[in-house]
């Protein structure tokens, strides 16, 4: 944790009073903390897009192409066309404050523009000044805001202090979803060269080697085996785990923190071992070795691009479905938008389980499997053995991540499974869970380094509902199904909730998994399973 | 600020109607081109506007789930919330129209002394502008008893209900309260709450005016400056069946009421009163959330330049092959 960030007593300490300053001067105080460096020119070359140059958000002078505005102009004219979201949210909103208090980054840091309403307005009030005749013709009195390169580094701070989470559409009577604004508001800061090294690297790196971290593919099929030598030491169980192997049933797709960063890993390992048990016919892959996608955090053309490979892959391979591991912003793309630009996925089969027959008919089209689907179906038909009592040692909460719950809607597959491999789960209080749950404060590319203190105030309303479960009923294990969440919640629950860790579902599934011919004496994380002191009591 | 402007906007639309007819006699003006001209406007700029946004594409499927979605038969699905088949949406949209499904969600949030955030019901606000929103659709449906001869049953029975209490002669109509409070209401809350009066722009407190001038127009021309409502029938008959005459003896107050009303309907389509249409097309309520199971066409969807398997193993060949990984190459 970085040492510039101020105290927790002091962070918390929010007044949501509006200051004196009116929301339409765009002045921005950049102070460290609370923004990400500008993107690598390189990667910005790499992946073909338009003036990159080196940048740095608190240079006074940020070298704008000669006709930015015109760009603006014609990317904003362009992006009215092609969606209805768009064109629609510049128009109906009436500002009536219901997702003021909504916003975990407005909740943490009492800025006014945090406000979901008025981070669109910001947006909203060139439309308004530029593209309509009330505009055009009386300016500020119809809420206007001229165009000025100040306006631009307005936009690149607060479009980079929202993670697209969703939560304000939720309670929005007309729906208006901030995630499409700011994404719309980040594609334009694109076309001028602006956008943050933190999603523009990772998107590059998956460009070119198949994930976000760059591994190689050697590197890749190294973290297999090396989990596959894990995964027997902890459990006696040496399983298989192909990679890039033709004609297995399944293609298997995780994010690549799964395989690279803790605590990620130990749910990596279940993945393996529920496999193995169960006898699944599956591979990993090295060129579709991301399921995640930071092009949804950069624009649609990127996610696209990024996407492109899991159908291909699993047409050369020649798998008949697909399943997809945790992650959250990975099931928005993989949910919403990769049939629709990358399918039709006529290639594949309709995804039936070979173990129990089901069909997932919710999933027939773009053939993808959500883990939890997969895992809830099998537990619902007793095809694993599970003691739960072996999680005895964890009392769980459960995080809803955002894009799993509110653009996909998937509350009760992971609660199912957690209520049979754990005997102590209790939800955070309603408001903070399932469609109202609260962002980590890190997701959309937001969870680099030097944005800290954004981060441990957008997390904080996440983090205050923890402490909530925390000390009333003891947890100490903050579950999720999200990469980002486990590599940023961590820091989190240091920071605000100290005491709790964060796990992954499928590490309590493989926990209380037992295993034909398994000598486990300890849990993925080596600790002793929680009913080993009843053991040795007896 | 901006609510001053306001204010002043409606006090000028007050004037010149004040000039125009008790002034200066134009009341052919008042009273039937300027009317003709709000309504042309309002029809032609609504149906502009909503074919402007029809004419914007719906590239994905973007539903906001706020329910469990369809999946596995043992887990029960929430359609009104997470809808999986049309009926769901039209449900889900039905709720949302009329009863405002989402704003009922609202809660508060407070920061507590032990920095404990906190999350209250706060039904205020859907209470307002349930009260609004129906109060001003009666009282606009009650209207038709001066549009249509002989009067529809709807209406009279709307106008029994409305007065059921049969206070004071003619009858008091509790919407025409109800509109006035709730609207008189939605402006406090602007000026009271901090954030809500931060954000609050002139175009939001400019409607909130009209609306009461409107209404305490209305209130004012039934119970104390009466006029003569045969004549007033027989007015907007003669408008409504393109025959217009201007009737004797019709008083000043109605001349302003119609203006207000005129101007309400001429700034509609250029306004935030628009979310009247835009909330049926908005794109996280209306689709139906079965992106996995039935493929949306986005109809601009295009190509795009791609690191294709075959680029990735010519890039990678010798490192995967020294690793023992299959190739599709040797070369």
């Amino acid at each position: 944790m970085s040492d510039d960030i101020a105290k927790p007593e002091e962070l918390s300490k929010v007044d949501y009073r509006p200051g004196d300053v009116v929301w339409t001067d765009p002045t921005i105080d950049f102070h460290k903390g609370t923004y990400s460096y500008g993107a690598n020119p390189e990667s910005s070359k790499y992946l073909g897009l338009p003036h990159a140059r080196k940048f740095n958000p608190e240079d006074e002078d940020w070298h704008l192409p000669e006709n930015w505005k015109e760009i603006i102009h014609e990317g904003l004219r362009d992006r009215l066309k092609k969606y209805r979201s768009l064109q629609v949210f510049m128009d109906i909103c009436v500002r009536c404050g219901a997702c003021a208090d909504k916003c975990h980054f407005f909740l943490g840091s009492g800025d006014p523009k945090n406000m979901p309403v008025l981070r669109a307005e910001l947006l909203r009030s060139v439309y308004r000044n530029d593209f309509t005749a009330a505009g055009k013709l009386l300016g500020k009195l119809a809420g206007g805001r001229e165009l000025t390169p100040q306006v631009i580094k307005e936009w690149f701070y607060y479009f980079y202090q929202c993670t697209e989470c969703r939560r304000c559409s939720v309670f929005c009577p007309y729906g208006i979803d901030t995630a499409e604004i700011t994404m719309m508001g980040r594609e334009l800061l694109h076309l001028l060269g602006i956008g943050i090294d933190w999603v523009t690297t990772p998107a590059a790196n998956c460009f070119r080697t198949g994930n976000h971290l760059g591994v190689l593919p050697h590197g890749f099929k190294d973290s297999v085996e090396f989990a596959v030598d894990d995964l027997e030491e902890l459990t006696g169980v040496r399983v298989e785990a192909p990679v890039n192997k033709k004609g297995a049933e399944v293609l298997f797709v995780v994010p690549s923190a799964d395989y690279f960063a803790e605590p990620h890993y130990y749910g990596f390992l279940g993945y393996m071992a529920l496999f193995h048990e169960v006898g699944l016919d599956y591979t990993f892959s090295t060129y579709a070795s991301e399921g995640g996608n930071f092009g949804l955090f950069h624009s649609s053309e990127m996610m696209k691009r990024l996407n492109a490979k899991i159908y291909a892959e699993a047409k050369r391979l020649g798998v008949k479905w697909i399943i997809g591991g945790e992650c959250g912003h990975m099931w928005r793309v993989l949910h919403q938008y990769m049939d629709t630009m990358n399918g039709p996925a006529d290639f594949l089969e309709e995804p039936v389980s070979p173990i129990t027959g089901t069909k997932f008919e919710n999933a027939k089209s773009t053939k993808m499997v959500h883990i939890c689907e997969f895992t809830a179906d099998l537990i619902h038909n007793g095809k694993i053995k599970l003691d739960p009592s072996r999680n005895d040692h964890w009392k769980v909460t459960f995080h809803d991540s955002c894009n799993t719950a509110r653009a996909m809607g998937i509350f009760e597959e992971p609660r199912y499974i957690l209520r049979n491999v754990c005997n102590s789960f209790h939800d955070m209080p309603e408001n903070t869970i399932k469609e109202q749950t609260f962002c980590c404060g890190s997701g959309s590319g937001l969870g680099n380094d030097e944005n800290i203190e954004a981060r441990m105030r957008g997390g904080f309303p996440r983090a205050n509902a923890v402490r909530y479960v925390h000390e009333k009923h003891g947890v100490n294990l903050l579950c999720c199904i999200c990469a980002i969440d486990k590599a940023t919640l961590p820091p989190l629950m240091e920071y605000w909730v100290p005491g709790v860790e964060v796990g992954a579902l499928h590490e309590l599934v493989a926990n209380a998994l037992v295993m034909e011919g398994e000598t486990r004496p300890t849990d993925l994380r080596q600790q002793p399973f929680g009913n080993q002191e009843d053991k040795e009591d007896a | 600020m901006n609510a001053i402007y306001a204010a002043l906007g409606v006090a000028a639309l007050l004037l010149i109607v004040s000039l125009g007819v008790a002034g200066a006699n134009l009341e052919f003006v008042f009273g039937i081109i300027v009317p003709y001209a709000a309504v042309a406007l309002f029809l032609l700029g609504f149906s502009y506007r909503i074919l402007k946004w029809a004419g914007s594409a719906v590239p994905f499927r973007i539903t906001t789930t706020c329910g469990q979605q369809k999946t596995l038969g043992f887990i029960k699905s929430e359609n009104l919330e997470n809808p999986h088949n049309l009926i769901g949406v039209l449900g889900r949209m039905a709720l949302e129209v009329l009863f405002f499904r989402s704003l009922f969600r609202n809660t508060k949030a407070k920061l507590n002394k032990d920095q404990d955030l906190v999350y209250g019901r706060d039904k205020w606000l859907w209470a307002g502008a349930i009260a609004f929103h129906w109060s001003f659709l009666i009282v606009l449906l009650r209207h038709f008893r001066f549009f249509a001869e002989p009067i529809p049953s709807f209406v009279w029975g709307l106008q029994s209900l409305d007065g059921f209490f049969k206070i004071g002669v003619p009858v008091l109509y509790f919407t025409g309260l109800i509109l006035l409070a709730s609207v008189t209401y939605l402006f406090l809350r602007r000026v009271v709450i901090p954030q809500l009066s931060y954000i609050s722009l002139l175009a939001d407190y400019f409607p909130l005016f009209l609306i009461m001038a409107i209404a305490a127009s209305g209130i004012l021309m039934r119970h104390f400056y009466k006029v003569d409502v045969v004549a007033v029938k027989e007015f907007t008959m003669s408008l409504i069946s393109f025959q217009p005459a201007v009737q004797e003896g019709i008083g000043f107050i109605f001349f302003a009421h119609l203006f207000f009303v005129s101007a309400l309907f001429a700034y509609f389509p250029f306004s935030k009163l628009m979310h009247l249409g835009g909330v049926f097309m908005s794109p996280t309520r209306n689709l139906v959330n079965n992106s996995r199971r039935k493929r949306h066409v986005n109809p601009w969807n295009y190509a795009v330049k791609t690191h294709t398997y075959e680029e990735y193993e010519d890039e990678f060949r010798e490192v995967m092959r020294n690793a023992g990984l299959p190739l599709e190459k040797a070369e």
